[in-house]
């Protein structure tokens, strides 16, 4: 028995749980004693008012799209992959490396590069927690919560020594400027305007693109997205057809920790042009939301993730402008993780009660026996 | 050698133990009842917050372990619904619950103290201070026994005390009761408990609420006797490490406290490059230090220290056979 | 004759789960010292009337009497005080704890443990005498056997001073000896004056040990009869409504070529415990074996390495070649390649992606053949849609509607699409478990039909249920398993229920005597 139609599972739960986390971050604010109302609509226009904060919010929205699907393939593959954050740190360490070591002569070429050393450090970090989770039993949340822990000792190590350019400051050196990617304003000033000036979204928001509709060819129209949906659902099913849970694991957390790490050709390639400490900033995190939010479908981690790019991007012209902390960005992060993975039942039960009294008058079908009876 | 009897560094891993212990056998409690709690750490952070800024206002460390208490419970609380009430998954939950504390704290903080999402620095009855045991500047030449007592026994602040002491008063309720008794049943078979006519529900929101006032210790002790003061994402990482723990000691509670201290030894020795250097005869980087602990999470979970069962019904919200 | 009230009466008891109406207008009256069974096929509605009773769900309408007294049961507590007393399918006790932990959980005498075990431990000691029921009352649970764990059930009820006893499908784990040894204490609570409610889908059991049984279809209660006045067939019209063929009309079998042959298998699970010891049997094609034995004496695990998700030791020719046991080929998928088709015991659990549409159902585990591909890369999904709206055309799934979910369909139509994917790949050996769990009269009939029809083309079929019936009445030759080992082959004209029950035991006839 359908007890919602599909565009109400879709659709309406997300937004009601997002209206939800809306009104208590409002009442938050209210409570530090500043206005829920004008900060909404400064977070608007300097989000998206103008190609300059456009500029801002799709950059960060490329950040969380690669975050969200990786998160978003794991959960398919019923894996929880909380360790974007630190496979993310990786994916940077490989860029850093492909960029600084490989004369690359056009950056065509070297975003190539870049994509394919990012993907493979980020994948090599999620290697080991899915092993474990695959041979051991041991919980890939945990693992994975360490490995973000032990990226940033890592990171810190090299930064420090091996990588360090000349000074004082945990850094690498600038990349060269063949490996440079251009930016939206690059892209899409012409003649007297300017457009997108001096903002950091460039051309890995094409990048992540088509990481979405890759991701959703291969999960819904390819076999090994068959599988991994298949496993998902049930794992002892899934040995009873022949697919091996090993390989699901390890392939699905390999895809998401190579999506993971490709965020680095964002940030650390497009927008830094060198590698530093604190380059991911919660990124990784963040994508847990937008992949909840987004229902673990490319389509819908595509939308959440500017959604997202809009509450970083407003937040910080709320730090900016009033007295409300960055750090109410990650309040509202949590309250979506909250309604749309914890709390989804709150929201969903008394939605599916209007539905079914809107369906009531409907008369007993005559022909055949219906779906199964209780009892 | 001296990285084993040094007398400081086995005051330090008590010191540090402390507060792994309390949320340890706090995740115990809800584990046992059959709700996993990753949230341990946001507890704990909460507390840590709401303790010391009620202890800095208030001038006193008790009223700011009360306050303490109250954060971790409410958080506590909102996992209880979203795991029990709502059937909610429990892992979401507590990593949400983790993200709130980690971004409310601060922004509280900012709002009521203006210091970039610190409290004040503690001082005077806002802290919890050193307790001397009877008799231990007596004891204090006495030797091998002497400096044990007064260095390291003695001299600790109230709530390692009560910490230690929640480990058999763990083990009593848990084994000893008709309380303890359910407990645990309710985590292994749930529909067992539910036909014999007890409220499945009403046990497992009473352990989660133990958890919370277990996390509301460990978080003040942080904030008002470890250190002076909250400062933004305190905790760093001890939850996770708890957690960590309880599965080495295969949720038994004096296991815990062998889990804990070995953990705290290893925070300890971090800190004193210098004796590895002169135990090892080389330099060991602070970066590695500092990954120790987690490095060795994942290794214990690698089930390389044998295989541990978590409770039967673990992270399976309850839901009547029908 | 005065008039005893009886234990438990109910009067028009309604129970709707939205537009389903699971119960009807029930009205029972078991008098004291009586043993009465409930029968109804699944979805019947017994269910739904147990859960009422033990204080599970509130009825809409009706009321229930105890002893001629009106009560209300509004949660499980209620029905404990009401002296009702209830032994469930799936055991509810928990497997790490001790015999007497299980026993006070929830009726322990007094915050502190010790004085309520103590106590406990008397209670037990003496129930145990006067009812026969002995425990161990150190013992884990989970190191005792089924039939002991289902006395703790029992003692449970009785420690609780319940009158009146509910037994739900208790002999679905039992070996016939068990059951026997359980319907001797059933036996002995009445003597005593003990109610006892017996829900069951097995006909045998309540001819053999009920006095009075009430038939349930559709959510109600259509008869109410003396068991010595009443007859296996004259139940199973009144469970379905109309004449049901009990035993299948098939023509002998003509067995050709050795398909299947086992040598000398042996399983040890992940935990150590050998369960499978030195099997051996073979089926040819054109014939069917069917493995008889109770629940968890090895055919699970024999279904799985047969399957390729469980690793073994021995020999397995396929078609006179060997099966990789062990090694890369030794998966679900090269046995698929060599011609074997599974029809797993639990359909939800393995057989369907409960979640995934009847579509995507109908490749599991052939989701890899090339005719279901449209290039190197993609599935072809419009090809595989149309491929299922036929075959669930040919196997008669209600509704025909390739694009519900697998758990929108009764549990007779979920085997039907299990049945479909498998059986039209022309299988060399078709393995098949419990074919017929959890299906209502109608479509069992149906699936045996196609078994048959299967056979009678020349492949080979496995066929392993607990249910004797369907084994006598389905296969051309019997094996027996018992503690993983075969205990001995009959051709079904020379068996019987007996013999093979006693197999089923472990003993053969001669021991038995």
């Amino acid at each position: 028995m359908e007890r919602m139609p599909k565009w109400a599972d879709v659709i309406l739960v997300p937004l009601v749980s997002l209206i939800l986390a809306a009104i208590i971050s409002a009442l938050v604010i209210l409570a530090i004693g500043e206005n829920p109302w004008a900060a909404l609509k400064l977070m608007v226009s300097g989000a998206l008012g103008s190609s300059y904060g456009w500029g801002y919010t799709l950059y960060y929205a490329t950040n969380f799209i690669f975050t969200g699907l990786a998160v978003a393939i794991a959960f398919h593959a019923r894996m929880f992959n909380i360790g974007g954050e630190g496979q993310a740190i990786l994916g940077g360490l490989g860029v850093a490396i492909v960029c600084l070591y490989i004369p690359w002569p056009h950056w065509t070429l070297a975003i190539l590069g870049a994509t394919a050393g990012a993907a493979l450090f980020g994948a090599a970090w999620a290697v080991i927690p899915a092993f474990l989770q695959a041979k051991r039993g041991s919980h890939i949340v945990i693992t994975t919560i360490m490995f973000n822990f032990m990226a940033a000792a890592l990171l810190n190590y090299l930064l420090v020594n091996q990588l360090k350019a000349p000074g004082m400051e945990p850094a690498t050196s600038k990349f060269p400027e063949a490996t440079n990617l251009p930016s939206f304003q690059d892209m899409f000033s012409f003649g007297e305007t300017t457009l997108f000036r001096g903002t950091p979204a460039n051309v890995a928001f094409f990048v992540a693109v088509l990481a979405c509709i890759a991701i959703w060819v291969l999960i819904w129209k390819t076999r090994l997205g068959y599988e991994i949906r298949a496993f998902g659902h049930s794992e002892s099913a899934a040995k009873y057809a022949g697919i091996s849970p090993t390989k699901i694991i390890m392939v699905s957390m390999i895809i998401s920790g190579g999506l993971a790490g490709m965020m680095a050709v964002n940030n650390v390639m497009g927008e830094a042009e060198r590698l530093v400490l604190n380059a991911v900033e919660g990124a990784g995190f963040i994508g847990i939301a937008v992949a909840l939010m987004g229902r673990s479908h490319p389509f819908g981690v595509f939308l959440a993730a500017i959604l997202f790019g809009f509450l970083y991007q407003g937040g910080a012209e709320l730090a900016l402008w009033t007295s409300i902390p960055r750090e109410m960005i990650v309040v509202i992060q949590a309250l979506v993780i909250m309604f749309t993975g914890a709390l989804d039942q709150m929201v969903r039960a008394p939605l599916e009660k209007v539905f079914i009294a809107f369906n009531k008058p409907q008369p007993e079908p005559q022909a055949k026996p219906q779906a199964k009876m209780g009892g | 050698m001296d990285l084993l009897f040094n007398i400081q560094v086995w005051d330090s891993t008590i010191r540090l133990a402390t507060p792994l212990l309390l949320a340890c056998l706090a995740g115990l409690f809800s584990e046992r009842s059959g709700i996993f709690d990753i949230g341990l750490e946001g507890k704990m952070l909460a507390a840590a917050f709401l303790s010391a800024a009620v202890a800095y206002t208030s001038g006193n460390a008790w009223i700011g372990l009360l306050a303490g208490i109250g954060a971790s419970m409410a958080l506590a609380a909102l996992h209880g619904m979203a795991s029990i009430t709502f059937r909610g998954n429990q892992l979401i939950s507590g990593v949400a619950i983790n993200f709130l504390a980690a971004g409310l704290t601060v922004v509280v903080a900012q709002s009521w103290f203006s210091q970039g999402g610190r409290t004040p620095q503690l001082a005077g009855g806002a802290r919890f201070e050193p307790i001397e045991l009877p008799f231990a500047a007596a004891l204090a030449d006495v030797p091998m026994v002497g400096p044990v007592y007064a260095d390291l026994i003695s001299g600790q602040t109230i709530l390692v005390y009560i910490a230690l002491l929640c480990v058999p008063a763990t083990w009593w309720l848990l084994y000893r009761t008709r309380f303890g008794l359910r407990l645990r049943a309710v985590g292994e078979n749930p529909a067992a408990v539910d036909t014999a006519g007890v409220s499945v529900v009403g046990l497992r929101y009473a352990a989660v609420m133990i958890c919370g006032v277990l996390c509301g210790i460990a978080g003040a002790y942080l904030a008002t006797a470890l250190q002076a003061g909250f400062t933004k994402d305190m905790t760093a990482g001890r939850g996770y490490i708890a957690l960590a723990a309880l599965i080495f000691a295969k949720w038994r509670p004096w296991y815990a406290l062998s889990a804990t201290i070995l953990f705290g030894y290893l925070q300890a020795i971090a800190l004193r490059p210098d004796l590895i250097e002169k135990t090892f005869g080389f330099d060991i980087q602070g970066q590695l230090l500092d990954a120790l602990p987690f490095i060795m999470t994942v290794v214990i979970l690698a089930g390389f220290v044998g295989k541990a069962i978590p409770p039967r019904a673990g992270g399976e919200p309850y839901v009547k056979e029908r | 004759m005065t008039d005893i009230a009886p234990a438990i009466e109910l009067k028009g008891i309604s129970k709707a789960f939205g537009p389903v109406q699971a119960n009807k207008d029930i009205a029972i009256r078991v008098m004291p010292g009586t043993i009465h069974g409930i029968i109804g096929e699944n979805g019947a509605g017994k269910s739904t009337l147990m859960s009422i009773l033990y204080g599970f769900y509130k009825a809409d309408k009706g009321e229930i009497f105890i002893s001629g007294r009106k009560v209300q049961i509004p949660d499980s507590q209620a029905a404990i005080a009401a002296g009702i007393g209830m032994v469930f399918q799936h055991f509810k006790l928990v497997e790490n704890f001790t015999v007497l932990e299980n026993v006070i959980l929830g009726a322990e005498d007094g915050a502190m443990l010790r004085p309520s075990l103590a106590k406990a431990r008397r209670e037990l000691k003496a129930l145990a005498e006067e009812y026969g029921l002995n425990v161990e009352p150190d013992a884990v649970i989970e190191d005792i056997g089924v039939g002991m764990q289902q006395r703790v059930e029992i003692l449970k009820a009785l420690y609780r001073q319940a009158d009146i006893l509910i037994l739900d499908e208790p002999t679905g784990v039992l070996t016939p000896a068990e059951a026997d040894q359980l319907f001797r204490i059933l036996e002995r609570l009445r003597e005593e004056g003990k109610t006892i409610i017996l829900i069951t889908h097995k006909l045998r059991e309540i001819m053999e040990i009920t006095d009075t049984v009430s038939v349930m279809r559709r959510g109600e209660m259509t008869a109410t009869v003396k068991t010595a006045n009443t007859s296996p067939p004259e139940l199973a019209e009144l469970m379905v409504g109309r004449k049901v063929l009990l035993r299948v009309d098939k023509e002998p079998a003509k067995p050709g070529a050795k398909v299947l042959e086992v040598r000398d298998l042996n399983i040890t699970d992940d935990k150590g415990v050998h369960r499978l010891k030195g099997v051996s049997f073979e089926v040819r094609a054109g014939e069917i074996l069917g493995i008889a034995g109770v629940a968890g004496n090895g055919q699970s695990e024999l279904l799985e390495v047969l399957g390729g998700y469980e690793k073994a030791t021995g020999e397995i020719l396929v078609n006179g070649e060997k099966i990789d046991l062990t090694g890369s080929k030794s998966d679900g998928q090269s046995r698929r390649a060599r011609g074997i088709a599974h029809v797993p015991e639990d359909r939800q659990r393995e057989g369907l992606i409960m979640d995934y549409f009847a579509w995507e159902n109908m490749v599991f585990g052939y989701h890899h053949d090339p005719k279901y591909q449209r290039n190197r890369l993609l599935m072809d999904n419009a090809a595989i849609k149309k491929d299922t709206a036929d075959k669930m055309e040919r196997f008669d799934v209600r509704p025909p509607d390739p694009f519900l979910q697998a758990k929108s369909f009764s549990g007779g139509n979920q085997q039907k699409i299990v049945l479909a994917r498998e059986m039209e790949r022309d299988p060399d050996l078709l393995l098949i478990g419990q074919p017929t769990r959890g299906v209502d009269i109608g479509a069992i009939e149906f699936i045996h039909q196609q078994i048959i029809a299967l056979r009678d083309q020349g492949k080979a079929i496995l066929l392993v249920s607990v249910e004797l019936e369907e084994i006598l009445s389905l296969s051309d030759r019997i094996a027996v398993i018992f503690d993983g080992k075969m205990m001995g082959e009959r051709l079904p004209a020379d068996t019987d229920e007996n013999e093979l029950g006693l197999m089923m035991a472990g003993m053969t006839k001669g021991e038995a005597a």
